[in-house]
């Protein structure tokens, strides 16, 4: 979902930032505030932001034989909301950027938007919903982190769509063929990351049950079971 | 069960892993002797699709640091995929060690 260096003309690009920075700079905000009340949730944040970095440093084969990588938002968004993970995603994408020559300056704010607004956004929507429907606790965060992964991909197709749309079909026969690259090869990696994000939450539900009854993302009578 | 569960999922993502690998045969070099390749980076993938629909398009802004070869680059994801795993790694060994001090300070509460 990394948009390369220089691939989105400068209105776009500039565009896409604008809309970012609302969100990284409230995002900043509840960090800070959640830090000073619960210093001891530090850590945790650090889990989440570890998280985003690892899953987004692995890059997968497909069965459409390209290669992808997840983006594992979705974990920190279930536990700390999806605001916190617009800065967090921001970092990892600046790092990745700045070293790796892999996404870019000049399209970080398009890649933060589908990467660490919108898929963490969807994830905690998800999640929200899946709860409330009394769905399973692992199938919950499941649907919440693999859903999260494609819709960040299928944004990065819309923003691409809208930057170039294709001179016969428009933006939609644009979207399509850039779906078409993005979404069909992320089915299976958005499972994986749905697979590994309950491996994590089952070990924090196991071992930090406290913490995590603290933050909400489950129920004090869940945990009982 | 839970634990069971937990194996079940980790063999679940190691086959979604392996079983690309496994299906996709190399396809024949291209006529012009050009070999196809396979498993290449969807980024890179969408960049083409790019200079297809926009052939006149020329990107702007370059890398300001570019790894110099592959083997560079893949030190660097290495790098940031071990930082990573190793911090998840020690937040797991405090919590379970501070769970079953947890535990034995309970049942030595109630004895």
């Amino acid at each position: 979902m990394h948009i390369m260096e220089g691939f989105l003309p400068v209105t776009h690009a500039i565009g896409w930032s604008v809309a970012s920075a609302p969100f990284v700079a409230y995002g900043m905000y509840t960090i800070n505030k959640r830090i000073q009340e619960k210093p001891e949730q530090r850590m945790l944040l650090g889990v989440a932001a570890a998280f985003t970095f690892v899953l987004s440093a692995l890059k997968m084969p497909s069965v459409t034989g390209s290669s992808s990588h997840p983006t594992g938002t979705g974990l920190g968004a279930i536990l700390f909301g999806p605001a916190a993970m617009a800065p967090i995603g921001l970092v990892v994408l600046l790092f990745q950027a700045m070293l790796l020559a892999h996404g870019g300056l000049t399209t970080l704010g398009a890649n933060v938007f589908s990467m660490a607004v919108v898929g963490p956004f969807a994830a905690a929507a998800i999640y929200r919903f899946a709860k409330a429907a009394k769905m399973p606790f692992g199938f919950s965060i499941f649907l919440a982190a693999s859903l999260a992964d494609l819709l960040t991909y299928i944004t990065t197709s819309a923003q691409l769509a809208l930057a170039f749309p294709d001179p016969a079909g428009g933006v939609a026969a644009s979207f399509a063929k850039f779906t078409a690259v993005f979404a069909v090869t992320q089915i299976p990696l958005a499972i994986s990351e749905g697979l590994l994000t309950v491996l994590v939450m089952n070990a924090l539900a196991r071992f930090n049950p406290l913490e995590l009854k603290e933050m909400k993302v489950v129920a004090a009578q869940e945990m009982q079971a | 069960m839970k634990r069971y569960q937990n194996l079940l999922m980790i063999f679940g993502v190691a086959l979604l892993v392996a079983l690309p690998l496994w299906l996709r045969q190399k396809p024949a070099p291209a006529p012009a002797g050009k070999e196809v390749a396979l498993f290449r980076g969807t980024d890179d993938q969408a960049t083409d699709v790019i200079s297809r629909i926009a052939p006149g398009y020329r990107p702007w802004f370059k890398p300001l640091i570019e790894a110099p070869s592959g083997e560079t680059g893949s030190l660097l994801f290495a790098l940031q995929a071990a930082l990573g795993t190793g911090f998840i790694g020690y937040y797991l060994g405090v919590s379970t060690t501070r769970a079953r001090i947890r535990r034995e300070t309970d049942r030595e509460a109630r004895c």
